[in-house]
């Protein structure tokens, strides 16, 4: 459809990316554009290029009308909106949406009952005034890094469409990559908000575990799962994380801590901030692009000084074992009656995990006890960790292996090594992008627990200096 | 000749009631053997025997 040209600009930049969701908020609340006018922009935007992105697995257009029909009419009567005011957003189909049956990338879960209420997340993000227009496709059961479903198809990477989103967030980066929307939520258990963001060029939002409430969301591995936010800039990053903050009884590991907003506080000076680049594990099994990214950001931070963390690879052993064996345990009833409705590997993998020894699984939360108590102390000495989000920018679909120094390895084990250490123990971590050409690629920006706005402050001070941005999608 | 890893595979297949077809098997086996290999790596670190599990509870 063709978009008023009067509105146009209060909704897109020049390069058709989508503005910043605090200047479409405040436009709304304005009475600049209506919150159906900019809803009709990202329905539009999801008609002309989801075919080929393949980002959205439903597309919630008569609730969203409804819901800025409902928007509108309350601006018009003089109420009070909040800071996503009219601001589309959609969720990785993990999360129930009123009226859908929560599929998590899977064919079983179709089966399910059409959800009758909203995940915590969305209720909270609609309280801001934001608005819901799909859910969004993942890999099978979130058990996934390339973002490549079985039943739906990949999600495609929007700067090379021959090329991966990453998972099992794929949807979420695709979405936000290509501009169909300027926010999209996801989960992350051991990197899939993370690698995502990193192959799709944006920003994205793993907080502390326990932190958001994941009460209505499909699970995965109860303990590391995490939902969070990815955005086009840090400010719209902010803005909903700190619209979707507080306790909720309904997820048994959510904290009782208070809302401690991070918006307002991203413009603080980060010089008093102690920077390392993790060393050790973290320099290792990088494609150069990955080492220049780092490179970038460290330079542009005046990093001086690697941080060797301990026993990083053991630690991500811990975590594929465990990970494996907590979605084993999820999925043993369906493992029984319906294991030909599986993605095969996904199957197989899970299968797995139902033999691991059960002492082999105690010692790896063991061990997480441990690590969490060793890095924890190394954050007496510093404040902030860079590391790589990614080895390598997006692989091409279906590219089973790559060669690195030399030796040829499978892509998909791979691809996590990086992010799964840190989502271990639960650290908070914005994944910024490095807008490299062709293609764009992440840097993790990691702080101790609770300490959401120190990853953020640095990830806006970078962003200010233009070390990392999210790049407008060629023909998106 | 029998991988090692089948009879084990089969053993806990039955006692879990997990149908595994042959086809299957090669795959199954494959990525137990990797996970495995994680599990030494973290069972061949020493914990003091106090050392508590990271499992989430609170009472």
């Amino acid at each position: 459809m063709q978009l008023d040209p009067v509105v146009t600009p209060h909704i897109f930049q020049p390069n058709g990316a989508w503005r910043p969701a605090s200047e479409i908020a405040q436009a709304v609340a304005a009475k600049k554009i209506s919150a159906l006018a900019v809803t009709e922009a990202a329905l539009a935007r999801i008609a002309e290029h989801d075919p080929v992105l393949n980002a959205f697995t439903d597309v919630t257009a008569d609730r969203a009308r409804a819901t800025a029909k409902a928007l509108d009419a309350a601006i018009a009567s003089g109420q009070s909106v909040g800071p996503l005011a009219g601001v589309p957003f959609a969720v990785k189909n993990l999360f129930d949406v009123t009226g859908l049956p929560t599929r998590a990338g899977s064919r079983i879960n179709r089966d399910r009952p059409a959800s009758t209420r909203d995940a915590t997340l969305v209720e909270r993000m609609e309280a801001a005034g934001a608005i819901l227009v799909g859910a969004l496709n993942m890999g099978e059961y979130a058990y996934d890094f390339t973002g490549e479903n079985f039943h739906d198809g990949p999600s495609r990477n929007p700067h090379d469409v021959t090329r991966m989103t990453g998972g099992s967030s794929g949807g979420s980066g695709g979405a936000v990559g290509g501009s169909l929307v300027p926010l999209a939520l996801g989960s992350d258990t051991n990197g899939s908000i993370r690698v995502p963001s990193s192959f799709c060029g944006i920003f994205g939002l793993k907080p502390t575990y326990g932190r958001l409430s994941r009460a209505r969301s499909f699970p995965f591995v109860a303990s590391f799962d995490h939902l969070g936010p990815f955005a086009r800039s840090v400010e719209d990053l902010a803005l909903s994380y700190d619209a979707m903050q507080g306790p909720d009884a309904e997820d048994a590991a959510c904290s009782t801590r208070a809302i401690e907003p991070v918006t307002a506080l991203l413009g603080q000076d980060i010089g008093s901030l102690r920077i390392a680049a993790a060393g050790g594990y973290f320099r290792k099994n990088l494609f150069p692009e990955a080492q220049e990214a780092v490179a970038r950001v460290t330079k542009a931070l005046g990093v001086t000084r690697d941080f060797e963390l301990p026993e990083v690879a053991r630690a991500r052993s811990a975590a594929y074992v465990i990970s494996t064996v907590e979605g084993a345990s999820l999925h043993l009833d369906r493992l029984r009656t319906r294991p030909n409705d599986f993605d095969p590997a996904v199957r197989d993998r899970l299968l797995a995990g139902a033999m691991v020894p059960a002492p082999l699984v105690d010692r790896a939360q063991k061990f997480r006890r441990w690590y969490r108590a060793k890095v924890l102390e190394l954050f007496k000495e510093v404040d902030v960790i860079i590391a790589p989000a990614t080895p390598c920018i997006a692989p091409k679909l279906g590219q089973a292996t790559f060669v690195l120094d030399g030796v040829e390895l499978p892509v998909r084990a791979n691809i996590g090594i990086h992010t799964q250490p840190i989502s271990f123990i639960g650290l908070p971590v914005v994944a910024v992008p490095v807008p490299l050409d062709p293609m764009p690629i992440g840097v993790q920006i990691i702080a101790a627990p609770w300490r959401e706005d120190i990853a953020l402050r640095v990830a806006y001070a970078l962003e200010r200096a233009g070390v990392v941005a999210a790049p407008s999608a060629k023909g998106f | 000749m029998a991988e090692p890893l089948d009879d084990y595979i089969d053993a806990v297949a039955g006692a879990l009631g997990l149908p595994i077809e042959d086809a299957w098997k090669p795959s199954v086996r494959a990525n137990l053997a990797v996970t495995l290999k994680m599990a030494k790596m973290v069972d061949e670190f020493p914990l003091p025997d106090e050392t508590e599990p990271a499992s989430i509870y609170a009472a």
